[in-house]
């Protein structure tokens, strides 16, 4: 395991990186620096890791609620859409059935659900998270190509109010990592 | 670091979802390297199959455009037989897409493991399917330059659609899964985006896999809303794989056609579809894992999971034809009985039987472990699977036109030279996109395919995965 | 082809085996053979057609717009001049007011007689023909081919110049030619006139003068609609030239030798309302006057479809019949009665004539020889129906002519080189006389030939003038219908072709260059009137009839049976005009050539129709060819198998297999002519032999096999008198009219219309499949003709079509005609589903269609259970880019479609539009009759019945309260607007 030697930093820090190999390390890591007090932590792995985010304290995301809402928005909608074009907008007698035959709005309905529920939850994901984002200072952590590959890397930003530059790095080395890096904004 | 290039070494066949001793980079290496290496190693194979499709792209585009200036006439449709070849080839297409959206999503739901290295490029067959699918009632119509009437807004006249028209249904069903497939697929690509933008070899990849990619960088935070959100489409589109079919299956049943005015037909329409759907699966991935050497990520398991659901889904199949015969009868109706004759005896009888052949028949061997695990017998009988349910779908709609209530206006049906050149030019739009779609994207998830590893590996699965060798060890030996 | 014989003892068994009543459409319904698959598999290759069609349908367009540019109608539309004053039929404002056609009274000629007229007329464009009311051969109706004649008019194929040889030349230099050709004859020595039937009063006018001028001149006449048989058949009996009129309102027995008196002949029209008027029942009251109708005929006929007892004889074995039966009620005839004629029909036949005396009628048919007609009258005489139910005028014809020994005078003195000048008229005898008779060759040695027809058609290739002639809408004429009254002919427009019609010609040989037809017309009355010639020309031409111009009854002795009956033969062959081109006149007509001839449905051809037990025994199946020789000569033609024909006898139809009739026409069928045979009486013999090959014969009710499950469908509904009177004594059992319980279940409630609430109801006891609703409705709503090979794939435009199906055995079969237009759903299937409401429901009820907002899904056809819904699958309809004079017959009030968008019966919507714009003007509701559709005004026998159902009082109304209405395949609830009266026959008991 090695460790990088310190040198004077002319750019503002953004955060220190720790790399692990495993799942298990970094999971033990990440639990540690949450009871360390880190708050600004965050990890970064290749695939999604369970429980990670509550080893990070995280709270979970409400996206369910926002898709939900939007999906029963998108019923309404459709049977208003077909109810009003039949029987105020512009009313047609079709094959004798009444104006407003709503089985027929039924399918209609549902597809609309479906379309506005489904595009709430992709898009809202990728705009909650920030995406699409050209720059992230993440990206400044030395072989953080392996993140999408087969490296975990945790994460304490300079801005945490725990954040020592001496200590938090001491911190991250006890945690055993494969290597600390000062990540540059 | 670059990803190890040159020889790759071809693994035997395996049993398990992952082979023994698979690395999170080794499933890297294999599955990004035939996307990210330079023209110059492009297979043979691939230069053959994307030149094929490409010829029939060009016959696609041709037989499109005499439509255009030409006529609807062009085809062999006729009164009483006014839709033809073209909505079978439709139906047929939709049909093929459902095995990707059931793979992705209700395998997903069920916590089916081995889904993740066959769900991408099924999900992509799906996709494309939607696309060869859409574009037929567009080109049916006997005025394709405004099929946008059926988007709901007043247009012409001011007038909305008419929405009690299942044709409109199908504009919002076919519109509503083609989107959200489409994003669904996205949102698996990004992570996979994100490791080919990290391991680009040039400027081009760079930019293009970066742009993709929309910057993602696997922070937690990321990934639980993109779990979130993949589970809630998963959750959306798997009653689309319900919906979609059975939306078509309107088209047919609403009406009053002796043949198509039919209560079974929404759940024997998604059956078939489903059934239809691995068929091509099958076709797709079994030459698929021997070009790519995926041998050891789409292992015989998933052959065989995926015969297993050819088998159920067909036999649900035969089902229908057996309940459709039963109703005619027991309906008492001279029509619907005369129907059922016509279909088994009447001038087309010959393609009623060889459906048979191919819908039943020719998919019983499945239950016998053996041939569910030896690919090219896979192949060929996914292949009769997909001309039969073919014929089912000519045996259903234009059978049933040619004679219904009025004799004296019944006529026949016979297709045109145009009728098939649409059809194997839909073929090349196929076949395009999906060389294409090979050659610039992973044909397999690979970071849910390193969850499952990790899952494999480190949460006792490995135990049940020995388990289920050793029994299937027994069962060889035996 | 071997492979498409039908198994007929087989066929016999299965329609034996059928529960309940069983219907079929062909022989090869009921045949389920293995044979019959291939046959179907042989039956339909259509790949070819539909490959390239949209290039040959462009190719029939073009050519039929061939000859000439839109640019040369500027003068089409020119009003008559000021100095010929034509009167509008109804009181109109003197000057046009745009979009109201005027109607004019003027008459068409068949053979000579006229059948009167109303021509509508759009700012000087003719678009339409109406029967005129008050002419006695019309009485309101029109016959299929009337109907078409509009589209004649704008034929760009139509005779254009004048033509000396092939040279274009000019009718001055004709005028000169034509002088210098008489002046070189003395006394008009060697000069020869040849025309058809000839009953205007003013043309016989003009010959007269012809041949006092010229007392050497000789005038022939040669017509192939014209008989001979029924000429001499009156000659026979009563020594003198009468023509028989008879009078169907009396007549409670009929039997018709024969004749298909209700589409042949110059009678046919008045004689179909006579009898239908006899027939048709709305209550069971009406059974008690019904008439009954005993029909003996080779081949069947739409008269015969509505035979109460209908026997298949070959033409000997019917005079053979006759003569028996003649002898039988003491009319001096003798022999005993065919085999062919079944026992229990002959005895209740001879029963119900003799209960009928003086309340009969005989009638022989047009087709029959002299000796058949001279018992006809001697039977008539015998049952004292003369006086009663038959009267005797003098004939219509300005001189009364056996035809075809006329011609073969005419040839013979040709071929003696008598003859130096030959003009002909209306006549096209190179194609028309018999080949044997060698007109061509004889023409060929006469020096100075002129003709006149509306075409350059074969006979102007061998004359050295061909001129043109004007159509009867650009015609001043006059002609006697078949009781002799007098219409004078009225053109609408002048003729835009430079054509000349046959009186201003013919005053042209009496040597005035450029008389008017109006002038000749009028001097010629004005020299017959005493009183106002103003007033009585008004009047005339106003109503189309010349009043009291009836001919009177002549005194006649008794008719004496005479003459030879016809030999019998193995194969008897009858040389028959065709229903839609007649002798070949029409054959360049589209309208006419793309009609579904009656019960077979054939189009675009002409067939050998042979009885199944023929065909059996001759091993031919439908479409195969065979190599007919009578007299030496011989015809290869293609099969048609027709049951109902009589074993043994062969019939053909003449009038196709032209070769200059124009675009249309030329080489659609064979020429029959090849063997005709003047001499030949009534029949002549014939040996068929099969030869290799077949002909693709199209027909819009294509061979398919009703085999299977043989339930009945209860489409055709019909039962007896007596069944009728048993439904009606105890209406809660299952009848004929409802033979299945049907529940009225609807989930909805029912729209409600305030206003008009239109329906329609057809008569299927009265109708007689006579086609001609479906020309009407043609000509009315601008329905293109898609040619041979788009009908071969089932894409056919007509918006009414009569369904033909046959009941009962293979040769015996009943005959049923069932119209079919929209049924106009109050449940449209047709309307949920088409995605974006191009087919809705107005505030009358109408089932329209928005041909702006089709997208053309075509869904609604397919959800049609009438299939009455047609598509533009290619662009039928003349473009504004490559339109020809044909569009010029087009009805402005009515869109005309595009490529891509579908198409139905609208009720003449555009009509309904008019008198609601009337209605409204002058604050009042539509009267009833006040909106006539157009297959309901042409309708011969008035079995159409439209109206406003909001209406009690209404015609339709009431005759939809009758027991007999039923609505078609009403099991799926679409409530129809049109509903049909199951057919009624009125069989003689004693008949098992």
């Amino acid at each position: 395991m090695s460790s990088v030697t310190l040198g004077r930093k002319t750019e503002p820090l953004y955060a220190l990186v720790a790399q692990f190999d495993t799942v298990e390390d970094i999971r033990l890591a990440a639990e540690r620096t949450r009871k360390a007090g880190y708050t600004r932590t965050d990890a970064y792995t290749p695939f999604p890791v369970e429980g990670l985010d509550e080893d990070l304290g995280m709270r979970p995301t409400n996206l369910g609620w926002v898709v939900l809402i939007v999906g029963i928005l998108g019923l309404l909608g459709g049977f208003f859409l077909q109810w009003w074009a039949n029987t105020v907008y512009y009313p047609l007698n079709a094959g004798g059935k009444p104006l407003n035959s709503w089985p027929n709005w039924i399918v209609i309905m549902y597809e609309i659900t479906i379309l506005s529920a489904g595009l709430t939850a992709g898009i809202g994901m990728i705009l909650r998270n920030g995406l699409p984002r050209p720059y992230h200072s993440i990206f400044n952590t030395p072989g953080f190509e392996q993140a999408s590959r087969d490296k975990f890397f945790l994460s304490i930003e300079a801005r945490d109010p725990k954040f020592d530059l001496v200590n938090t790095r001491a911190f991250l080395e006890a945690l055993e990592p494969e290597r600390v890096s000062e990540v540059e904004r | 670091m670059a990803l190890e290039t040159g020889k790759v070494t071809v693994y035997p066949e395996t049993n398990r979802v992952i082979r023994r001793g698979e690395t999170y980079g080794s499933i890297d290496d294999r599955v990004l390297t035939p996307v990210l290496q330079g023209l110059e190693r492009t297979p043979t194979w691939w230069w053959i199959g994307f030149g094929i499709s490409a010829a029939l792209l060009v016959v696609y585009i041709v037989s499109v455009v005499k439509l255009i200036t030409t006529g609807i006439g062009i085809f062999g449709n006729n009164i009483p037989v006014a839709w033809g070849m073209p909505i079978i080839n439709f139906v047929w297409w939709i049909g093929i897409g459902h095995a990707g959206t059931l793979i992705s999503a209700a395998l997903l739901l069920f916590r089916q493991p081995w889904r993740t290295t066959v769900n991408r490029f099924a999900e992509a067959m799906t996709i494309f399917a939607v696309v060869c699918a859409g574009l037929y009632p567009i080109l049916h119509l006997g005025r394709p330059w405004v099929f946008y009437w059926l988007v709901p807004y007043p247009n012409t006249f001011g007038l909305f659609p008419q929405f009690r028209s299942p044709l409109d249904w199908d504009f919002f069903a076919i519109g509503t899964y083609f989107t959200i497939s489409l994003i669904f697929w996205f949102i698996g690509l990004i992570p996979d985006l994100a490791s080919l933008r990290d391991n680009a070899r040039n400027g081009f990849q760079r930019l293009l896999y970066g742009v993709l990619s929309l910057g993602w960088n696997g922070s937690t935070k990321a990934w639980q809303r993109y779990q979130r959100a993949y589970l809630l489409l998963a959750a959306l589109s798997f009653p689309l794989v319900l919906s979609v079919h059975s939306t078509i299956a309107l088209d047919f049943a609403v009406a009053q056609v002796p043949g198509w005015n039919n209560t079974i037909m929404p759940p024997y329409f998604v059956a078939g579809a489903v059934f239809a759907g691995f068929a091509m699966v099958l076709i797709l991935g079994v030459p698929l894992r021997k070009a790519l050497k995926f041998e050891h990520l789409i292992t015989l398991r998933h052959l065989d999971n995926a015969a297993k659901l050819m088998l159920a889904t067909g036999m649900i199949v035969v089902y229908g034809y057996f309940i459709e015969v039963f109703i005619a009868w027991y309906s008492g109706v001279e029509a619907e009985r005369y129907m059922i004759w016509n279909r088994m005896f009447g001038p087309h009888g010959k393609y009623f039987w060889a459906l048979i052949f191919c819908n039943f028949v020719a998919i019983q061997p499945l239950w016998f472990r053996k041939v569910r695990q030896s690919p090219w017998a896979l192949f060929v009988i996914a292949l009769a699977v997909s001309v039969g349910m073919w014929l089912e779908r000519f045996v259903i709609f234009v059978v049933s036109l040619t004679r219904d209530y009025l004799p004296s206006s019944w006529s026949d049906y016979v297709s045109t030279f145009w009728d098939w050149s649409l059809f194997i030019g839909s073929l090349g739009l196929f076949g395009t996109l999906f060389f294409v779609f090979v050659r610039l994207l992973p044909s397999i998830a690979t970071a849910e395919t390193k969850e499952t590893a990790y899952h494999d590996h480190h949460h006792g699965s490995d135990a049940f995965e020995t388990i289920r060798m050793e029994y299937y060890n027994a069962e060889e030996t035996a | 082809m071997t492979d498409v014989r039908t198994d007929f003892t087989d066929i016999r068994a299965r329609l034996a085996n059928q529960e309940g009543p069983a219907y079929w459409r062909s022989l090869d319904e009921i045949a389920d053979t293995d044979e019959f698959q291939l046959f179907l598999q042989r039956e339909f290759p259509r790949q070819a057609a539909p490959l390239e069609n949209g290039l040959q349908r462009r190719d029939f367009l073009k050519l039929l717009g061939a000859s000439m540019a839109l640019a040369g109608l500027s003068a089409c539309a020119r009003p008559p001049q000021a100095h010929e004053k034509i009167v509008p039929y109804v009181r109109q404002p003197d000057q046009i007011t745009p979009g109201r056609p005027l109607f004019f009274a003027t008459a068409v000629t068949y053979g000579g007689y006229a059948e009167g007229v109303l021509a509508e007329s759009h700012q000087g464009r003719p678009t339409k023909l109406e029967g005129n009311p008050d002419h006695p051969a019309s009485l309101g109706a029109t016959s299929a081919t009337t109907q078409a004649l509009v589209l004649s008019l704008y034929d760009p194929d139509r005779a254009q110049d004048v033509r000396r040889g092939d040279e274009p030349s000019s009718w001055e230099a004709f005028y000169d030619a034509l002088q210098g050709a008489l002046g070189s004859a003395d006394q008009g020595a060697g000069l020869a006139i040849l025309t058809e039937n000839v009953t205007s009063p003013t043309m016989a006018a003009q010959l007269q003068a012809v041949l006092e001028a010229n007392p050497q001149a000789r005038w022939y006449q040669y017509d192939p609609l014209h008989s001979d048989g029924a000429l001499e058949g009156a000659r026979l009996a009563f020594g003198t030239d009468v023509t028989p009129i008879y009078d169907f309102s009396q007549a409670d027995v009929v039997v018709s030798l024969g004749a298909d008196f209700m589409d042949r002949g110059p009678a046919r029209l008045a004689y179909a309302r006579a009898f239908a008027d006899r027939r048709r029942l709305h209550t069971v009251r009406d059974a008690d006057t019904m008439n009954r109708l005993y029909q003996l005929e080779a081949s069947p006929s739409v008269t015969g479809t509505l035979a109460d007892h209908r026997v298949a004889l070959k033409p000997s074995d019917l005079a053979a019949a006759a003569a028996a039966l003649a002898g039988e009620l003491g009319a001096g005839g003798s022999g005993s009665k065919p085999q062919a004629f079944s026992q229990d029909v002959w005895n209740a036949m001879l029963a119900d004539l003799q209960a009928n005396q003086g309340s009969s009628i005989v009638i022989a048919g047009d087709d029959q020889p002299a000796a058949v007609h001279a018992l006809a009258h001697a039977l008539n005489d015998a049952l004292g129906n003369v006086g009663n139910t038959v009267r005797y005028v003098m004939p219509a014809a300005a001189r009364p002519a056996n035809h075809a020994a006329e011609l073969t005078e005419l040839v013979s003195a040709m071929n003696a080189g008598d003859v130096s000048t030959l003009l002909i008229f209306d006549a096209n005898p190179v194609y028309t006389a018999p080949a044997a008779l060698g007109f061509e060759q004889a023409l060929s040695r006469v020096a100075f030939s002129a003709k006149l027809g509306q075409y350059h058609d074969e006979t102007s290739a061998h004359v050295t003038w061909s001129l043109p002639q004007t159509h009867f809408l650009e015609t001043w004429g006059d002609a006697r219908a078949f009781d002799g009254t007098i219409s004078i002919q009225q053109p609408l427009i002048l003729p835009f072709y430079g054509g000349k019609s046959n009186v201003e010609v013919l005053d042209m040989v009496l040597g005035n260059a450029n008389s008017s037809g109006y002038n000749l017309v009028r001097n010629y009355w004005r020299s017959t009137v005493t009183g106002s010639f103003d007033d009585f020309w008004r009047e005339t031409v106003f109503s189309g009839v010349v009043a009291g111009s009836t001919s009177p009854v002549v005194a006649i002795g008794t008719a004496q049976a005479g003459g030879d009956l016809p030999q019998a033969a193995e194969y008897e062959l009858s040389l028959v005009l065709d229903s839609a081109v007649m002798d070949g006149r029409f054959a360049n007509n589209g309208w006419l050539q793309e009609l579904p001839r009656p019960i077979t449905k054939l189009t675009w051809d002409n067939a050998a129709f042979v009885a199944p037990a023929t065909a059996e025994s001759l091993g031919v199946g439908t479409g195969d060819l065979v190599r007919l020789n009578s007299g030496g000569r011989e015809v290869t033609a293609p099969v048609w198998i027709q049951p109902g024909q009589a074993q043994g006898a062969i019939t053909l139809q003449l009038g196709y297999g032209r070769t200059a009739a124009g675009n249309v026409g030329n080489n659609v069928g064979v020429n029959a002519y090849e063997l005709l045979d003047l001499s030949a009486n009534g029949t002549q013999p014939v040996t068929v032999t099969k030869v290799a090959g077949s002909h693709k014969l199209v027909s819009t009710q294509i061979h398919h096999a009703l085999e299977g499950t043989g339930e009945a469908r209860h489409i055709v509904r019909y039962g007896t008198v007596q069944e009728f009177r048993d439904y009606v004594a105890n209406p809660d059992e299952l009848s004929f009219v409802h033979p299945v319980p049907h529940l009225h279940a609807d989930l909805y409630p029912d729209f409600q219309y305030e206003g008009y609430r239109w329906g329609m109801v057809i008569d299927q006891t009265v109708c007689t499949g006579c086609n001609a609703c479906v020309v009407a409705c043609q000509s009315e709503n601008n329905i293109p003709v898609v040619g041979k090979d788009q009908v071969a794939v089932g894409r056919e435009m007509h918006w009414i079509r009569v369904d033909s199906y046959f009941g009962g055995s293979i040769d015996e079969p009943e005959f049923f005609s069932q119209p079919m237009p929209c049924q106009q759903c109050e449940k449209a299937p047709c309307e949920p589903v088409c995605p974006v409401g191009a087919t809705v429901h107005d505030s009358e009820g109408l089932n329209v269609m928005v041909y702006n907002r089709c997208v053309g899904t075509r869904y609604c056809s397919n959800n049609c259970p009438y299939k009455v819904r047609r598509f533009n699958w290619l662009q039928y309809a003349e473009l504004a880019t490559d339109a020809t004079e044909l569009s010029l017959a087009n009805n402005p009030d009515v869109t005309v479609r595009s490529r891509g968008v579908m198409e139905k019966c609208t009720y003449c919507t555009q009509r309904i539009s008019m008198a609601r714009i009337d209605a409204s003007n002058e604050d009042r509701r539509i009267a009833d009759g006040e909106v006539v559709t157009a297959c309901q005004a042409a309708c011969p026998t008035q079995a159409i019945v439209f109206g406003d159902l909001n209406d009690p009082a209404s015609a339709v109304a009431r005759v939809k309260s009758s027991p007999l209405n039923y609505a078609m395949l009403e099991e799926l609830q679409t409530f129809p607007r049109t509903s049909y009266l199951a057919k009624v026959k009125n069989p003689n008991e004693a008949v098992s």
